[in-house]
């Protein structure tokens, strides 16, 4: 029974989640502000939390990057503000996805469960065993564990997921349509901004200089490639 | 016509020019003409009174009738009478005739003249003019006096008398070279002058043309520096009061229009808070309702369906809002654009529902958002399946423009009624319904407006149409730019490695 944490200021969509998803099987708690999000998280330690954006107090994207920070737990933007500034910086602080506000408690659901399964496995992490080494870059696939010059780099699920599948084929160049379906399973398309927040989240944590990638390249008008210089 | 030759300052230059031409000559001419009847007059009246006193002292030293040498000398005495003895004398008396000079022919005299001294008996004159030079001719009959009596018989003497008039011909020509020389330089002043005023009408003729055209691009605190009191300053205040009355009205309604628009955004955004609670709440009411009675069951599920109706509306205003405020941004992506129509209607599982005339995956390729292209196709389909009637096609080819260059054509056709003909032009207007029972059918009423503002962002057109056979047809037209017009914004060209 998977745990989510819902951090939302306004009562009644507080309420009208958790009963939504309490009803859809999740077990459910709630906060009314980021602080006592960020307790609940060491107390409740939940699989996913579903963050609103519009917080009083500490704002939801200072929220979103100090979860980031220590947890590697999913996140989910619940944002009222569908701009698309307000999406792209949401996912740059370190969200796994985002929904905009009012949505069907079914979405809801569907959503949670695709960032869970990211969590789970990654794509081909049957065969390998060994730890592949790219550069500097240490992918343990059985582990999930990556380490960049003998440092662990603390990956976010989509973060992690988006480099095993890119790692998997390197050299092997995807569209931003692959790797949407491939990490986000999103069965509509479009959204290539998830791509792309997420390729450049990743490329700051293994410490990519900015401009001459080493591992993540991108492959102009199209999408991205794996491979090391 | 040229608008030089057309222009204000060729006008008032002529229209000087003109003033000082009539002006000059009518001058002139009086002038010239005066002064030429007084001098030639003086001159006349001095040589007649001479002449004839001259006769008169002479005339009695002779004896009567006169011999021909007599008549000879006579004309010679009264030639000698003139001051610069230039007078040429003619004596006649019946046939006899002598002059002055031996072999005058006197041909400035005509037969006229004679007759009119031999008949009226009193002096005449006339002015001749010969090969270019004037003279006076005098014309005198010699007649007895006697104490008693009143009648002056004719003596049959006649003298006549020629004296070139160089002198008086000189003065009159100095008079026209005086004139002459005085109107050059007078146009040449009405035409400065003319210059000058042109020059003080045009400066804040040109100052307002420039100003109007400046409020015309949009330049309202445009205004003009107003000089002196004449008509003009007026026409500059009066500028200069319009423009900021203008400046006025257009901020206020640019104010008014921000309001409206914060207000609509503002609006739809306090909305979505209640909604997204009884959003939430939306599937679990449709799943309970099964277990409930039969009255309770439909109200709880005429809740559930006008709270996702509501909440498609807000979503449409929402993004209404972000085109009307400039927000809305354009993420281009090069994507194959059969298969993004493709998954637009796997994703909504409208696949068997509608026909396809869709080119081979691979070949139509361009930069589009395929987010905004995806919100584009599915409200057209949606549109079609929910006012038309089967079947509903939707169709892709690509279109060569010679000036517009590459562009995608997209169309969605159903085989309904067709759109009226009074509809027609108002489908792509904000919640504009065609008929009044079906307002709140379905849809927001805002779907074909976000659809023509997303296709306006890609710098296409969207146009709807009824087909010859039947059926609304509706066409998108889709610049495709060049692979290298432009990055997605979302991240950097710089990243790319050759």
């Amino acid at each position: 029974m998977p745990r989510v944490l819902i951090i939302e200021d306004d009562r009644a969509v507080r309420e009208g989640v958790r009963l939504a998803l309490r009803r859809q099987g999740h077990e459910v708690a709630a906060a009314a502000t980021g602080e006592d999000g960020l307790e609940l998280l060491r107390s409740f330690r939940p699989d996913a939390v579903i963050l609103d954006l519009m917080l009083p107090g500490m704002p939801g994207l200072e929220v979103c990057r100090r979860i980031r920070a220590h947890h590697q737990v999913p996140i989910i933007m619940a944002t009222a503000r569908g701009d698309d500034t307000d999406i792209v910086v949401g996912l740059e602080a370190g969200a796994d996805d985002y929904v905009v506000k009012p949505v069907r408690a079914r979405v809801l659901d569907a959503r949670i469960r695709a960032v869970l399964r990211r969590v789970g496995g990654a794509p081909d992490d049957h065969g390998t065993t060994r730890p592949e080494h790219h550069g500097d870059l240490v992918i343990d696939r059985a582990g999930l564990t990556v380490t960049h010059q003998g440092r662990p780099v603390a990956l976010g699920p989509s973060e992690l997921r988006l480099l095993l599948t890119l790692s998997a084929s390197a050299g092997q160049v995807f569209s931003r349509q692959q790797l949407l379906e491939a990490v986000w399973e999103h069965n509509y398309h479009g959204d290539a901004r998830l791509v792309d927040a997420c390729v450049k989240r990743l490329r700051s944590k293994i410490g990519e200089p900015a401009g001459r990638p080493r591992y993540v390249h991108t492959v102009r008008g199209f999408g991205y490639r794996f491979g090391t210089r | 016509m040229p608008r030089a030759l057309n222009g204000l300052r060729v006008r008032l230059v002529m229209a000087f020019t003109l003033v000082a031409v009539v002006a000059t000559v009518t001058t002139g001419a009086l002038t010239f003409r005066e002064a030429r009847t007084r001098v030639l007059q003086q001159s006349q009246d001095t040589v007649i009174e001479d002449f004839r006193h001259r006769v008169d002292t002479i005339v009695p030293h002779y004896r009567f009738p006169p011999g021909e040498s007599d008549l000879r000398s006579f004309a010679a005495d009264v030639s000698r009478g003139g001051r610069s003895q230039t007078w040429r004398v003619l004596v006649t008396y019946g046939e006899a005739s002598a002059t002055s000079a031996p072999g005058d022919a006197f041909r400035e005299l005509s037969p006229a003249m004679r007759e009119s001294v031999r008949t009226r008996l009193a002096t005449v004159f006339q002015r001749v003019s010969r090969d270019g030079r004037s003279a006076l001719v005098v014309g005198m009959p010699v007649t007895f006096a006697g104490p008693y009596t009143t009648s002056r018989p004719a003596s049959g003497l006649e003298v006549y008398l020629t004296v070139p008039q160089q002198e008086e011909q000189g003065y009159v020509d100095a008079l026209v070279t005086a004139i002459e020389r005085a109107t050059v330089p007078a146009l040449a002043l009405a035409v400065l002058i003319a210059l000058l005023a042109a020059r003080g009408v045009l400066r804040p003729v040109r100052a307002l043309r420039r100003a109007t055209r400046s409020i015309a691009e949009g330049r309202l605190d445009t205004r003009l520096t107003v000089q002196g009191s004449d008509e003009l300053a007026d026409l500059s205040r009066t500028f200069n009061e319009t423009a900021a009355a203008l400046e006025g009205s257009v901020a206020e309604l640019r104010r008014m229009e921000a309001g409206a628009r914060r207000f609509a955004a503002d609006v739809s955004h306090e909305l979505r808070t209640p909604l997204a609670a009884m959003s939430a709440v939306t599937d679990v009411l449709d799943e309970d309702a099964a277990g409930l009675d039969d009255d309770t069951a439909m109200a709880v599920r005429l809740i559930s369906e006008e709270t996702t109706k509501l909440a498609g509306l807000v979503d449409d205003l929402m993004e209404i809002s972000r085109f009307d405020a400039g927000a809305a941004a354009l993420h281009l992506d090069e994507i194959d654009l059969a298969e993004s129509l493709r998954r637009t209607l796997a994703s909504r599982g409208w696949l068997d529902t509608v026909e396809t005339d869709l080119p081979e995956p691979g070949t139509l390729r361009g930069r589009v958002d395929p987010r905004r292209l995806d919100v584009v196709v599915a409200n057209l389909v949606a549109n079609a399946l929910r006012h038309g009637a089967p079947p509903v096609r939707l169709s892709l080819r690509q279109e060569d423009d010679p000036r517009a260059g590459r562009r995608a054509v997209v169309t969605v056709a159903d085989g309904g009624a067709g759109i009226p003909d009074d509809v027609l032009p108002h489908v792509f207007d904000r919640f504009y319904k065609s008929d009044s029972a079906r307002t709140r059918s379905e849809g927001s009423g805002l779907g074909l407006a976000i659809t023509t503002e997303n296709v306006a962002l890609h710098g296409g057109t969207v146009r709807a149409a009824n087909h010859p056979r039947g059926g609304a047809v509706f066409t998108v037209v889709l610049p495709l730019r060049p692979d290298d017009a432009q990055e997605p914004t979302t991240h950097s060209a710089k990243d790319h490695r050759p």
